[in-house]
């Protein structure tokens, strides 16, 4: 059968072609040049500059708190700003709000959905906001009348169309951003619910996201399922610099203190430091056994260290300068979901999909001695003991094995 | 009937060019959003790895003293630790 081809028809054919393959030239010569730049910026590594720090002793850790409860694997915990509230949230809908000096369950909520992936406290202590497959963030006023209902105040914010994977309250109380596995972030305002910026440029599920610090600006991180690290500009909507050198999902984001940086970790069973300014990757947290993927990630509050929870129960401590591991921490009995430092840095808490929550922080502790106190207690392998009275403003530091002023 | 069929396979055609504009205008904007950003990317400014480097690490120098998992702190400033009495063996 003949038919005729419309040469008006035609001519607006050859037309996109060619500015596709204009935009194609163009796209390629970007992307050379940008590769030629910052080829020519990466003068040294990191660890060889950090040669002449000083390296950091042994670490111990131990575990202050186990707060156990839920039912079921714990997968999102946050801070309160009062420094000892924790929220967490697991698998079986459940949200609960501890004190963790105490270890007592403050609040507890039961969400209508399972799989609470996100959960997050206001900066004022008296909210907590959290989503999962619901595919909303919805926040719950806390009370301090403890039998009131807080599924009745429940308020939904945000709305996405793939389920929620983290959630971060913004300087105040107003305003959430959220990340979901629809690829997209957006940031939402609390009272009325309303879409106030939505963050489009991941190719798949965007898994987490980290606010930067106050003193940087209104800029935020998010990592996902397409390999990639975007740093966003909240107020345009803006994706401002994209990294992608992992090989797998992007589990985790966290900025670094000064907010020039940020680290990343990933199903690839690596940590990875990316700096902002020179904008590439400029360090690998990563060992030939260490071969299961890292969830979680928290910079201690110097960013000397850089705390990585894995999927193989255990926490690797790294020194973020040199690139070395210098602790590992074991005493969970299953994958360490989420990870964050507390808010003035004495501590850390690891959550984890054995049901618990450990608080830790270091073993040993610098020990003021006055002349006033009796001081040091050696026991010696003869076990005679010796009394040693000493001056101050000595410190001594006195480690776990000789545990004599409580535990 | 020729001039029915004639008339279906135009339209097929043109359904066929139509679709085919679609797709390649679908291809062209999502080509333009990637120079855009690629040119944001270009336009940014860069320092050296040795100068980023070094400013980390006096961050870390400047801010190591206090920071109690690094240098661990004082019993009595540490919150989760247990305030118990003196036990002398």
């Amino acid at each position: 059968m003949r038919f005729s081809i419309n040469p008006e028809m035609a001519t607006q054919e050859v037309q996109p072609n060619e500015t596709l393959t204009n935009l194609k030239a163009e796209s390629d010569t970007l992307k050379t040049k940008l590769e030629d730049e910052r080829a020519k910026l990466h003068d040294v590594e990191l660890h060889q500059v950090a040669e002449k720090v000083d390296g950091l002793g042994q670490f111990i850790m131990k575990t202050r708190r186990t707060l156990k409860g839920h039912g079921n694997k714990v997968l999102c915990m946050d801070w309160c700003k009062d420094k000892r509230r924790i929220v967490s949230s697991s698998q079986d809908g459940k949200v609960i709000v501890w004190d963790a000096f105490t270890t007592n369950k403050e609040h507890a909520v039961t969400m209508p959905c399972t799989w609470v992936m996100a959960c997050a406290y206001a900066p004022s202590g008296c909210a907590v906001a959290c989503g999962g497959l619901d595919n909303k963030c919805s926040v719950y006023p806390l009370s301090l009348d403890k039998n009131e209902n807080l599924a009745a105040k429940k308020k939904s914010v945000a709305m996405h169309t793939n389920y929620l994977s983290a959630c971060s309250f913004t300087n105040s109380d107003m305003q959430i951003l959220t990340s979901s596995g629809d690829g997209t972030c957006a940031l939402w305002d609390v009272e009325s619910g309303q879409l106030l910026q939505s963050f489009h440029g991941h190719a798949a599920d965007v898994l987490c996201l980290d606010l930067a610090p106050s003193e940087t600006g209104n800029t935020f991180v998010s990592g996902g399922c397409d390999k990639k690290a975007n740093v966003w500009d909240m107020r345009s909507g803006q994706c401002i610099q994209s990294f992608e050198t992992h090989e797998s999902d992007i589990n985790s984001v966290r900025y670094y203190p000064s907010g020039d940086a940020f680290a990343s970790g990933s199903d690839d069973a690596t940590c990875r430091l990316y700096d902002l300014r020179a904008d590439r990757e400029v360090a690998i947290y990563s060992k030939e056994s260490i071969i299961f993927g890292a969830s979680s990630v928290d910079f201690s509050l110097s960013g000397r260290l850089l705390f990585g929870g894995y999927n193989d129960y255990t926490i690797n401590v790294w020194d973020v300068l040199k690139g070395t591991r210098v602790s590992i921490l074991f005493g969970h009995e299953n994958r360490v979901s989420t990870l964050r430092l507390s808010p003035d840095g004495t501590a850390f808490c690891s959550g984890s999909w054995d049901h618990t929550l450990r608080v830790r922080d270091r073993g040993y502790h610098l020990e003021p001695v006055t002349s006033a106190t009796v001081c040091l207690i050696l026991v010696s392998s003869s076990s005679c003991l010796s009394l040693m009275p000493v001056p101050s403003p000595f410190y001594f530091i006195r480690t776990a094995s000789f545990i004599t002023f409580g535990p | 009937m020729v001039n029915s069929g004639g008339s279906f396979s135009k339209r097929c055609v043109n359904r066929w060019h139509r679709w085919q504009r679609i797709m390649s205008t679908n291809n062209i904007s999502q080509a333009r959003k990637l120079v855009e950003q690629l040119r944001i990317d270009a336009g940014i400014e860069r320092t050296k790895v040795s100068k980023a480097a070094a400013e980390m690490m006096n961050y870390c120098e400047m801010h190591a003293h206090r920071d109690p998992l690094l240098v661990g702190l004082p019993t009595s400033g540490n919150p989760f630790k247990d305030q118990k009495p003196c036990i002398i063996l």
